[in-house]
């Protein structure tokens, strides 16, 4: 079952580095097995290129099992491409057809720059989160975990919200290239736990000032990253967000620029 | 005496942690300020050391290749992390934790470093909680808790099939809440490409910026090595596609000892092969044995006929199905751990009663389990007195979504095939090493001031590692053992500093400025300059594929000592066309993803050798070092206690020789026996 019997035309953004124009360039890709996954899809394609002696294709991937979040294809039109609920590294080549052809980007936001091709620079997420995305507890001071009971629907909760990979797709989804919903799905996490409540005025704070400095856009409520999301974080983690955000606005006393309660 | 010194304190064993901790020496705040540590790799135990570390007040530097500390491999693990809270209060302790674990490791772990790990489980999971970690809770609000193999008690915590994403985000939301308060540096997509040493001592390391090819030079007083594993050696495994062994590697061609590289995991249930096109293997959590049988048909026209695709499972009678470790180990069944598991469903494949197209798959089925376990349950609760088998499934089907959900649309995803349906068809893929650098009590190499974490060195898991135990010792090593014994190290650090105060050329005063990070940068930059100027005909992946298959072949599930002596030879003559035949596109100043595969291959192609030389010194078999020459009548590995009860420490003496220093293992605690899950 090696070699399948699809063959592709690919159109590949591709860019040398982040201050050259980039372009997309036309491939050809034969015997393409259903059995594959997209990215052993573009590994063919590389070999191909590298026995003629040209560069291959830069593509940002690791685990290849849906939860690193590194893997960031705008397919078609869609980040992670045609399939709902699942990331690039898990779509396999069954949702293609012979003859097809496949235009393949990367995730285009004002706060990703293309670093080089298909690659991304996703570091603005990082900065958000070390605005307060934590609980700020050192090591060694927790109590017995027992100690704090959790109605087993708020962890449930949380949880859904924690499963956010952080992978950008929401940004790329969206019109406005906003990323409050990755932003929504760590502060919900950390509001719906009893742990987070201490932190929670200045953290959403400090997270939605993080997150407009880098530059991503205002959320215009389409809907459109919650579906692209392949985590399936939902947009009520916005709402959310929104409630805690106001709250803390109007509450908050003085402004505070510390990454977040040092203890 | 041997050259190795494992500085386990003295005392009585379940004392020696809480002596030690209260008497190793301290670092004063002031002097913790100007002491700086780096650390490279950002997973379980990279991310809780530096986050850990960095509150004390050391100054830290983080390294991962990855685009973000997030990413690291830790975060695909998905069962869940050990610990002797014994909250189930079905009999569980500290004791019977360290005892499992020095059992499951076939007794070839050392006792004092396996019942610290025992002793600092249940901090772990205070710590996690406390950060905000959602683990796994019942319905009263405390935490649930799940069994895993090789052990009768249920000392499990995860968070569905996600327990190493929800650990690994909470460590590095600790770590990104010290990058916040500036007390760490991050350094995202730069990978480690070699340690330097000064007077045989660590002081820091050359890594590659991989957006601008930038070789950079950074000093530390210490350096801590939090890499993971090196299974991809095998090419195929269950690791992410850039998990690779260099940084460990570059450290043992400085001196530190590499230790039982022949020990590695390969986990029994994972997807199997599909094709050549294959570039990893998906795993399908040890948790799935809870509720899944394992079993071939006890026909082996039943089994061609499968293979052929002319029956289906459901078209196998009950009784012509072998339910192979229920049979095997009726104490255990389908929970026995990992080697043996694997092990078995290689003997029934080999003997022909394989599934698949290739012959190289079981079934692990969960009809049985969703209608009579589950489905009977719910109907008794729901009241339905005669449920039909419809019914039944139709209830069971709910709970098991509920616990595997994510897993059964993962497997299908890759498959096309429905488990609620068919069973899954699963085979052993290369998954976890259990050897690593060789590191005494204080987790230190045998390089002073480098030390190693996690995966990446070689000290609680023996032979084989039970499930849910890796997460466990990553985060021991982090967060609670390492905080204590970096500070017996540098204690003596504060102490010749202000000795070299007045020194002119002291290294404080150099640091990145001793000729040793020049010459270091320039042994970087020429190898770099070598994979780029052969400029050969065949990928990078070419080679690292044939490999994968030598070791997979030769020393991979079981191994004998004429193939291993002939997987050497093989793996020298790819190591040699390597050399000469290679083909890396692109340049060294920008980001290139061939030449970082490139050093990653070049650096497998030296431990496979090796791997394949300690596999064949241990004429023995335990844990997942198998040796088909030793081996009991039923075919069960048999341990050689008097001659073999040792870690294997390589110290590289270049240009491929090595040389083997024994550390002797005593067991005072627990009796040795041979291992029985019968
Ligand atoms: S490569 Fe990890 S999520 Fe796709």
């Amino acid at each position: 079952m090696s070699s399948g019997n699809m063959n592709l035309t690919l159109k590949i953004w591709r860019q040398k580095n982040a201050s050259t124009a980039g372009k997309l360039i036309t491939y050809q890709v034969a015997d393409i097995s259903p059995d594959m996954s997209f990215l052993e899809m573009i590994d063919v394609l590389n070999e191909q290129l590298i026995q003629k002696g040209e560069e291959p294709v830069a593509f940002d991937h690791d685990c290849r099992e849906g939860i690193c979040g590194m893997c960031s294809l705008y397919i078609n039109g869609r980040p992670h491409g045609p399939k709902y609920g699942i990331t690039t590294c898990q779509l396999h080549m069954r949702s293609f057809n012979h003859g097809d052809t496949i235009i393949i980007e990367p995730w285009r936001a004002k706060a990703f720059p293309v670093v080089k091709d298909l690659v991304v620079d996703r570091s603005a997420f990082d900065r958000i989160i070390a605005k307060g995305g934590f609980i700020s507890v050192n090591t060694g001071s927790a109590k017995d975990a027992n100690n704090i009971p959790i109605p087993k629907q708020n962890a449930d909760e949380a949880f859904e919200a924690a499963a956010c990979i952080g992978c950008g797709a929401c940004v790329a989804a969206c019109a406005n290239g906003s990323a409050m919903l990755f932003v929504s799905a760590k502060v919900s996490q950390l509001t719906l736990l009893p742990q987070g409540k201490p932190e929670r005025k200045e953290r959403v704070l400090n997270m939605v000032g993080q997150m407009d400095a880098e530059g991503f856009g205002n959320c215009s409520n389409t809907g459109a990253c919650e579906a692209e999301c392949p985590k399936g974080i939902s947009i009520e983690n916005i709402a959310r967000m929104n409630r805690e955000f106001l709250v803390a606005s109007l509450t908050k006393k003085e402004p505070k620029n510390s990454g977040g309660g040092a203890m | 005496m041997s050259v190795l010194d494992s500085k386990i304190p003295e005392g009585p064993l379940d004392q020696k942690w809480t002596t030690y901790r209260s008497t190793v020496p301290l670092v004063n705040p002031a002097n913790k300020r100007n002491l700086e540590i780096v650390v490279v790799g950002s997973g379980l135990a990279g991310s809780s050391a530096a986050a850990t570390l960095a509150e004390m007040g050391y100054k830290v530097k983080v390294f991962c290749f990855q685009d973000s500390p997030r990413r690291a491999h830790s975060i695909a693990a998905q069962g869940g992390v050990n610990a002797a809270k014994n909250y189930q209060n079905d009999g569980d302790s500290i004791f019977r934790l360290f005892y499992d674990t020095i059992k499951g490791g076939d007794y070839r772990a050392r006792e004092a470093n396996v019942h610290r790990l025992s002793e600092v489980s249940g901090n772990i999971i205070d710590q996690c909680v406390a950060q905000g970690v959602p683990l796994a809770r019942e319905y009263g609000g405390l935490l649930s808790n799940r069994s895993f193999g090789g052990t009768q008690v249920q000392r499990t915590f995860y968070a569905a099939g996600q327990t190493g994403q929800q650990l690994l985000l909470g460590a590095y939301s600790a770590l990104q809440r010290q990058i916040g308060l500036g007390n760490v540096q991050m350094f995202a997509r730069h990978e480690m490409l070699e340690l330097v040493t000064i007077d045989g001592v660590a002081r820091g390391i050359i890594a590659r910026n991989l957006i601008t090819g930038e070789l950079e030079k950074h000093f530390g007083h210490a350096v801590l090595l939090c890499t993971g594993g090196y299974g991809n050696v095998f090419f195929l495994s269950t690791n992410a596609m850039g998990s690779n062994v260099t940084a460990a590697w570059k450290a043992n061609k400085k001196g530190a000892f590499f230790a039982n590289p022949c020990y590695t995991q390969i986990h029994p249930t994972c997807i199997p092969v599909s094709g050549d096109h294959q570039s990893k293997l998906t795993l399908m959590s040890e948790s799935l044995r809870n509720d899944g049988r394992i079993w071939v048909p006890k026909k082996k026209e039943d089994a061609e006929e499968l293979r052929s695709g002319k029956k289906k499972p459901s078209d196998i009678a009950e009784d012509d199905r072998d339910y192979y470790l229920e049979r095997r180990y009726p104490a255990f069944g389908n929970l026995v751990p990992r080697d043996v598991a694997s092990r078995a469903a290689k003997e029934r494949c080999d003997a022909g009663f394989g599934v698949n197209a290739t012959g190289q798959a079981v079934f692990l089925d969960f009809q049985f389990n969703m209608k009579e376990k589950y489905g009977r349950a719910e109907a008794t609760k729901k009241g339905i007195s005669n449920p039909t088998d419809a019914q039944l499934k139709a209830l069971g089907k709910d709970v098991v979504k509920e616990k595997y959900g994510n897993l059964f649309d993962m497997y299908k995803q890759i498959t096309g095939v429905d488990p609620y349906e068919e069973p899954m068809q699963i085979y052993p893929a290369v998954h976890y090493t259990m050897g690593g650098l060789w590191v005494d009590y204080n987790l230190m190499t045998t390089i002073p001031g480098l030390y190693a974490l996690g995966e990446a060195n070689f000290s609680d898991h023996g032979a084989n590692r039970l499930g849910a135990s890796a997460l466990m010792q990553g985060l021991a090593d982090g967060y609670f053992v390492i905080p204590y014994t970096i500070g017996a190290y540098l204690s003596t650090e504060v102490s010749r500093m202000s000795a070299e105060k007045g020194k002119s050329d002291s290294i404080d005063k150099l640091k990145t400025q001793h000729p040793a990070f020049d010459a270091a940068l320039q042994n970087t930059q020429a190898q770099i300059h070598k994979l780029l100027s052969i400029k050969g005909t065949k990928s990078v992946d070419y080679f690292h594929k044939k490999l994968g298959k030598v070791m997979w072949d030769k020393c991979g599930m079981a191994r004998n000592a004429e193939g291993l002596k002939v997987a050497i030879k093989e793996i020298q003559a790819i190591r040699d066309e390597f050399w000469k035949e290679v083909r890396v596109t692109g340049e060294a100043n920008e980001l290139n993803l061939e030449l970082e595969k490139a050093g990653r291959v070049a650096d497998f192609l030296e431990l496979g050798e090796l791997m394949c030389m300690d596999a064949l010194q241990r004429n023995e078999s335990c844990g997942g070092h198998f040796r088909e020459e030793y081996q009991t009548e039923e075919g069960e590995a048999q341990r050689d206690d008097a001659h073999f009860s040792f870690v294997a420490a390589w110290e590289n003496k270049g240009n491929g020789q090595f040389e083997l220093h024994k550390e002797n293992l005593e067991f005072k605690a627990i009796k040795v026996a041979q291992r029985s899950y019968k």
